[in-house]
């Protein structure tokens, strides 16, 4: 040819370079999206705070006796921080039901790579979304009692974006079975309240009936929860009865799992989850 | 583009496709070979399995039997090299209206790996050439859907494709609008080494193609350049509104042994030297005749004589199927 062909691009063959440029043009899309967008930070939001003020508050009087002087609110408050990044991750996994209906889904899956890095920045951008929500939350801290504390602010963000990351994969799960937008809504409440209620967010782990002993340590949310409330617990004045009521952490029978295998679940779980996003997803098309 | 630029190589190699879902063969047995450097147009009615064609073609559908290469590489085994070989734009549309046109575009040029030392320079060229660039920071919502069909066309050269899959590219624009798309197309043909593989109902464009297959009902039913299958045809044809059709039709049969039927609500017929015909027909038919039509063939009368319904009509009459429908309704 001898006609002047400008720019002529050549894809490349695959390669881990190419992988890591496509998962992270997918969380930045997430990213785009979220910010074109400012209110679902305050809707997403508005849920926890109503939670940590109106029922906390409301509660709170009544509760007080059996919490060993600690600030009701102080204990609901790892809780609400929990809550606050689990919609908006579910909601960025379960958005792949839109990616479907509005034909953009098709374009990812059908590049020169692999559907694990797609879901890998999906994941990605959930977590960052929700991690970034979350500090509307994380500054009230002083209004509960929770002191300013930046190690234990960077420590909770961390855990908050792990927590999301295992709750956008199981979006993302979920969305490869739902083929029809009116129905992804309310799945996502529907899956995700059990959860929330049954992790040891909004009450203390200890002392309760049996099965619900059996189911709260089932739910891998469980185990996000919990280091949170350690984190935050740590910086708090507490008498070791009280923490022992509020904060029992987490048995299997007489072994009292330690916060880095807390960890190390969620971890699991997610990976767990991801991969079987993977394979749902590659077989749906 | 003349014929010395044409590879050897097949830019896309059929053999005995099938496709079946449950109930439906939709790909029946399909056998063809694109040349690299043309224009192939896949020409059909509703339902016909040209969508699902070119879902097997571009890997997104696996084949029920049969197999396909395309650019040199197997659809089944060897698909990401496929897909490192092709553009796509899919009957419906796969744009993300939250993102600005320049956005979707740097998505897929990542997407696709495309150097980035290159690739601002080839999203403004492939803007420019849809005219779209002056558009590239405005999100796709805000755009029309002939714009969205352009940038979609954009964004399925950017990574400079062996091979371009258009599926009906100009379904429900304006005729300027389409007339506007063929000519990228054709510009395209100027510009860069390309095949196009496109999809289409409408017989006017198919004339734009080197060779266009008809399909009907899963099959090919003909293969070859326009002109050829309108040569092919080597009769005129003829319509006429009369004051009695049914009698016309019968004296047609008994008195010029031309076989009639109706299309469009006209008394249809083909025959040699239709302009010729014209008196004779007035002479002896014997009913009052109030209009007539003569008309080269068409690639409707190709349609029609292969598949034996105008192409219209099979669309009127509604081999018309809901999942077709419904996917188009996006
Ligand atoms: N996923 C599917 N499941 C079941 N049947 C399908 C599916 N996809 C296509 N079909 C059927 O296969 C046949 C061919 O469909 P296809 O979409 O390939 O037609 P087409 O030629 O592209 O038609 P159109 O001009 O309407 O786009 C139709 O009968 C359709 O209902
Ligand atoms: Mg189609």
């Amino acid at each position: 040819m001898t006609q002047a062909t400008i720019a002529r691009v050549v894809v490349p063959k695959p390669s881990l370079a190419h992988e890591v440029r496509a998962t992270l043009v997918v969380w930045e899309r997430e990213m785009i999206r979220f910010q074109r967008d400012p209110a679902r930070v305050v809707s997403s939001v508005v849920q926890p705070l109503l939670f940590l003020f109106v029922l906390g508050g409301g509660l709170g009087a009544l509760v007080q006796a059996g919490t060993g002087g600690v600030d009701f609110l102080s204990f609901l408050f790892p809780g609400v921080l929990a809550m606050s990044v689990l919609f908006t991750a579910a909601f960025a996994g379960i958005s792949m039901v839109w990616d479907r209906e509005f034909g953009f889904l098709r374009e990812m899956l059908v590049a020169p790579i692999s559907t694990t890095s797609i879901l890998l920045g999906k994941c990605l951008g959930g977590a960052s979304v929700a991690t970034i929500q979350s500090v509307v939350v994380l500054v009230l801290a002083g209004l509960v009692g929770v002191p300013y504390d930046i190690p234990m602010m960077l420590e909770l963000l961390a855990l908050l974006f792990l927590m999301s990351f295992m709750i956008t994969a199981l979006g993302l799960v979920l969305a490869s079975r739902v083929k029809q937008v009116q129905s992804a809504m309310p799945l996502v409440q529907m899956i995700i309240t059990p959860l929330m209620f049954l992790s040891g967010a909004l009450f203390p782990l200890s002392r309760l009936p049996g099965w619900l002993t059996v189911v709260t340590h089932l739910n891998p949310m469980t185990y996000a929860v919990e280091p949170v409330r350690a984190v935050v617990f740590a910086r708090l004045t507490i008498s070791p009865e009280a923490r022992a009521i509020l904060d029992p952490g987490i048995w299997w029978g007489s072994y009292q799992v330690p916060v880095w295998m807390q960890v190390g679940v969620v971890i699991v779980s997610a990976a767990i989850l991801l991969f079987a996003a993977v394979k749902l997803f590659a077989r749906t098309e | 583009m003349d014929g010395s630029s044409m590879g050897a190589e097949a830019a896309v190699e059929v053999r005995g496709l099938v496709k079946r879902f449950k109930a439906v063969e939709a790909v029946n047995g399909i056998d063809l070979s694109v040349r690299t450097g043309e224009t192939f147009g896949f020409l059909g009615p509703n339902g016909a399995g040209k969508s699902t064609t070119i879902k097997i073609l571009c890997t997104l559908v696996d084949a029920t039997e049969g197999s396909a290469r395309v650019a040199g590489f197997d659809v089944a085994t060897e698909r990401d090299a496929v897909r490192r070989s092709i553009g796509l734009v899919f009957q419906e549309p796969t744009l993300d209206g939250y993102l600005s046109a320049d956005q979707n575009l740097r998505f897929h040029g990542e997407l696709y790996g495309v150097d980035r030392s290159t690739a601002v320079a080839r999203r403004k060229e492939v803007l420019d050439m849809v005219g779209l660039y002056e558009r590239k920071d405005d999100l796709v919502q805000t755009f029309s859907g002939g714009m969205r069909r352009r940038l979609e066309i954009a964004r399925g050269l950017l990574h400079s494709p062996k091979v371009l899959f258009l599926d009906e590219p100009t379904i429900g624009l304006d005729p300027q609008t389409r007339a506007s798309i063929w000519q990228y197309i054709s510009e395209l043909h100027r510009r860069e080494e390309i095949t196009v593989f496109v999809t289409t109902h409408y017989m006017e464009e198919a004339e734009n193609c080197d060779r266009i297959a008809i399909i009907d009902q899963g099959k090919i039913v003909a293969l070859d350049t326009p002109a050829a299958l309108k040569a092919g045809i080597g009769k005129d044809r003829v319509q006429i509104a009369t004051a009695d059709d049914a009698a016309a039709i019968v004296a047609l049969k008994d008195r010029f042994e031309l076989e009639a039927r109706m299309v469009e609500g006209l008394v249809t017929f083909s025959v040699a030297d239709g302009a010729a015909f014209v008196p004779h027909l007035f002479e002896k038919l014997g009913i009052a005749i109030r209009s007539v039509a003569v008309n080269r063939p068409s690639l409707d009368d190709v349609f029609l004589n292969f598949t034996g319904t105008s192409l219209r009509d099979a669309e009127a009459k509604g081999r018309f199927n809901p999942m077709a429908a419904a996917s188009r309704g996006r």
